[in-house]
């Protein structure tokens, strides 16, 4: 089999996974199936399907709306509501999507929610935003689950504790009775094992950028790879199989010496490998990482691909314990961890991926990543002596990617990275 | 008994002292006492004071303090106090600060926490995450951890074991507190002239760096003095400010407010000193049950707690009415998440009660309040003379969120 065909495979699965839940979705009420609005960081896909929801990412589709150009509409049809400019854009997205009629990515019309799934790890807007939602949406029954914050680099027994008496006290009774489906720790079990499965697979994936050159982008490339495991078929075979797949096209990359694929085919030459702290821009992905292909950029690891969760330090969901191990998911999402435990990951990506450089793409409106990032830079910078890169955009905001500032800042990056390079390489002459 | 304007000129003084003397003088008179710096916007300070620790109020540095070092920090995007913090740490006016707690605000002053945790300012940095669950056996348990972990910080400092006794006496003279300063409130609510909105937030504010103690005999000298028939009435409404509830607006905007033809009567200026609404149980053979109680149980709306079971828009809305007020100011920092994310919230639902208000943004540091004069003044003015048009008329025209943006 070619290694375009593969790469297909993978592909096809993906895109199959996805048409089929918003499928679901469009038909929830004649499948009888009830709707849970919930957020990637610390979502609790296992226990969704447990109860047979079918679940909403209200960020997921402020992103895709963003990646249709439809984000823009959205965001001014919210202001013109008394929302800020300076807030999260996407809640404004979502919120103007909704005020719109509430079409989803594939045209059709998103589902209203029976359960508003608030665990709110690492980002506080979640909770206004919901808070938001229930006004809209007053007859959805709120789930709330408070994630403590990792805030001494540690997952304490108490703050576990705490979680799961949330899941046995309020979160579970509450999905029984919107569901009328009684909950069945066995089959949480057996999807927390596929959870395992998948994600053992994911992190052998990014693993795989170890390789010169790296057969994957890490970053944006990466955003598609996370997308089974993030939005909700974690603990499906479905997740396992595609994750599968994918390895073995990537495996079969390396095999052929290959670089990452880019909209614009195979990347031909890497000459810097970069990690990458923060999210993507939506409104002008392509445009975005057009300007990291050009130049020979592969990122080789990125903090926003851990958003979901962080699996290469080691941590598994585990069957045996299953509400402890959805506890200790929620908390061990990348903007749960505290700041100094988050330089220390990216400070080991850079090094065991062997980065050149390291870039921050500043999200003006997501203070959850943003704040604290300088001193991040500033810290990576002095400890490995690694060149840093700073660069400002927004998540689904138009009025806020300047393509031109953007690519500027970018190139003499660039330049100072090969300008470094070429020294390196006459030192070791 | 001080004059009134002594007093407020003291505490004028305190409140703006920037390199905390006074807390600084306290620690050094005694060998073992421990000064623990908190963040806006509440903290139990109670669990602080019976450690023999006194809790030090850091609120950034408002317009007295330039940023320098803070901006290469933050962002242009961030809201200003968590610069003015940094600010304030690097060039060591807390240097005799022990430890440091953030409560569980916004992501902004989370991770503040981890930028004083990378560089080791302080003895002990403590995010404090107040629960979001409002059960006693489930909330209410993770509270009590939260401040025992706090407490175990200061006994490694002092070697202090908190015992019931002092919990309890702390409880009493931190509900002493709140008692005075509720006490001026609902005496301002009928003479609001007798003393100025500014003049109560440095009295309050002032409270935040001295030992209780000497906090509350203030207090009842303030309120010995404006139960005196003092001042005279002008022509202003009344309002309630909403939304300052972390980052302190500049004095001259609070003061401006009033200056273009409102009295405020109301506000969460310095929320954290008045978050508990009541007194907390000082009886008990259980005071950390008994704080912890009193957050979940008798907590005033803040945008930083979660909220839909107790709706913040009703809740505000009675405070209006409690207060007769006849209209409300929503004052946010620029760039901060959970005030701005609630002004839809409270505008689409106060258009419906029709409760008049207006809406605009400021930072600490701002220093031109001629724009927000002359809003305030309008508003003002509307409500005078259109009193009894219905409040969606004049909203129209004076709902100018962001006018005055900088």
């Amino acid at each position: 089999m070619s290694q375009e065909a593969q790469k297909e495979k993978s592909m096809i699965l993906q895109k199959e996974m996805v048409e089929g839940l918003f499928n679901d979705l469009a038909q929830a009420k004649e499948l009888g199936k009830k709707v849970c609005y919930t957020f990637i960081p610390g979502n609790l896909s296992e226990l969704i399907r447990t109860f047979d929801m079918l679940p909403v990412y209200p960020e997921i589709n402020a992103l895709q709306s963003a990646m249709r150009k439809k984000s823009g509409g959205y965001i001014k049809e919210a202001e013109k509501n008394a929302h800020s400019e300076d807030v999260c854009t996407y809640v404004k997205c979502d919120v103007g999507m909704l005020m719109k009629g509430n079409i989803g990515p594939t045209g059709t019309k998103i589902p209203e929610p029976d359960v508003l799934l608030l665990s709110y790890t690492g980002c506080f807007t979640f909770m206004k935003w919901f808070e938001t939602l229930k006004r809209e949406y007053p007859n959805a029954k709120v789930i709330m689950v408070h994630t403590p914050y990792q805030e001494n680099a540690k997952m304490t027994p108490q703050m576990v504790e705490y979680m799961v008496k949330q899941f046995k006290e309020e979160v579970i009774p509450q999905m029984e009775e919107v569901t009328g489906i009684k909950y069945d720790e066995a089959k949480l079990q057996r999807m927390l094992a596929l959870s395992k499965e998948a994600e053992d697979w994911i992190t052998k994936i990014f693993d795989t950028t170890k390789h010169k050159p790296s057969p994957i982008d890490a970053y944006f490339a990466g955003v598609y790879y996370i997308g089974p495991i993030n939005i909700g078929f974690r603990g499906t075979e479905q997740a396992v199989e595609y994750y599968k797949e994918l390895y073995n096209e990537i495996q079969e990359r390396i095999r052929l010496g290959l670089g990452p694929i880019t909209p614009e085919g195979e990347m031909k030459e890497e000459k810097y490998r970069l990690v990458v702290e923060g999210p993507p821009n939506w409104t002008s992905f392509r445009e975005f990482w057009k300007i990291f292909y050009d130049m020979g950029a592969v990122i080789v690891a990125s903090s926003y691909t851990k958003v979901g969760g962080v699996y290469d330090m080691g941590w598994r969901h585990d069957p045996s314990r299953p509400l402890e191990s959805l506890a200790e998911y929620c908390m061990n999402c990348y903007t749960n961890l505290n700041i100094p435990q988050r330089i220390d990951l990216l400070s080991k990506c850079i090094t065991e991926y062997q980065a050149d450089g390291y870039v921050t793409n500043s999200i003006k409106s997501c203070n959850s990543f943003s704040a604290g990032q300088l001193g991040m830079m500033r810290e990576i910078e002095d400890r490995l002596e690694v060149p840093v890169g700073f660069i400002e955009s927004d998540l689904v905001d138009p009025r806020y990617f300047s393509y031109s500032n953007i690519k500027n800042r970018l190139e003499s990056y660039f330049q100072m990275l090969a300008q470094r390079k070429m020294l390196e390489e006459q030192e070791s002459q | 008994m001080k004059e009134l304007k002594q007093i407020i000129n003291e505490c004028k003084e305190l409140s703006f002292d920037l390199n905390f003397t006074r807390a600084k003088k306290w620690k050094e008179e005694k060998p073992g006492r421990v000064l623990v710096g908190y963040m806006p916007i509440y903290f139990p300070r109670e669990i602080i004071h019976a450690a023999g620790g006194m809790p030090v109020g850091i609120f950034g540095g408002g317009d007295r303090k330039q940023i320098i070092k803070g901006d290469a920090y933050y962002q242009s995007y961030i809201c200003h106090i968590p610069r003015s913090i940094m600010e304030l740490a690097l060039d060591k006016h807390m240097d005799h600060i022990d430890g440091f707690i953030f409560p569980s605000i916004c992501d902004v002053i989370r991770n503040l926490s981890g930028i004083f945790k990378q560089h080791k300012l302080g003895k002990f940095v403590k995010y404090m995450d107040f629960p979001q669950n409002f059960l006693p056996q489930i909330g209410g348990v993770f509270y009590q951890q939260e401040m025992e972990h706090v407490l175990e910080y200061i006994k490694e400092i002092n070697g202090v074991e908190v015992t019931t006794e002092k919990l309890n006496h702390s409880i009493e003279l931190y509900n002493k507190n709140r008692q005075l300063i509720s006490l001026i409130y609902d005496i301002r609510q009928e003479y609001p002239w007798r003393l100025s909105i500014e003049d109560v937030y440095h009295i309050v504010r002032a409270g935040t760096v001295i030992p209780v103690e000497e906090h509350n005999e203030i207090l009842e000298q303030v309120c010995a003095h404006i139960k005196q028939n003092i001042g005279v009435p002008q022509d202003k409404i009344k309002v309630v400010i909403s939304g300052a509830f972390c980052e302190q607006p500049a004095v001259g905007l609070i003061k401006a407010i009033e200056e273009a033809g409102c009295y405020v009567v109301d506000d969460d200026y310095m929320l954290g000193s008045r978050m508990i609404l009541g007194d907390i149980d000082a009886t008990t053979n259980k005071p950390l049950e008994a704080i912890s109680n009193s957050y979940i149980n008798q907590s005033q709306y803040s945008s930083s707690i979660y909220d839909v079971h107790n709706p913040k828009e009703n809740r505000l809305a009675k405070i209006v009415k409690d207060r007769g007020a006849n209209g409300v100011i929503f004052a946010s920092a620029s760039f901060c998440d959970p005030s701005l994310l609630d002004a839809p919230i409270f505008q689409n639902a106060f258009n419906k009660m029709g409760i008049r208000y207006i809406a605009f943004q400021y930072s600490e540091n701002i220093n031109q309040f001629k724009v927000i004069k002359e809003q305030v003044g309008a508003f003002s003015d509307s409500i005078k003379l259109w009193e009894d048009e219905p409040a969606a008329v004049s909203n129209i025209n004076l709902t100018a969120t962001d006018s005055c943006k900088h």
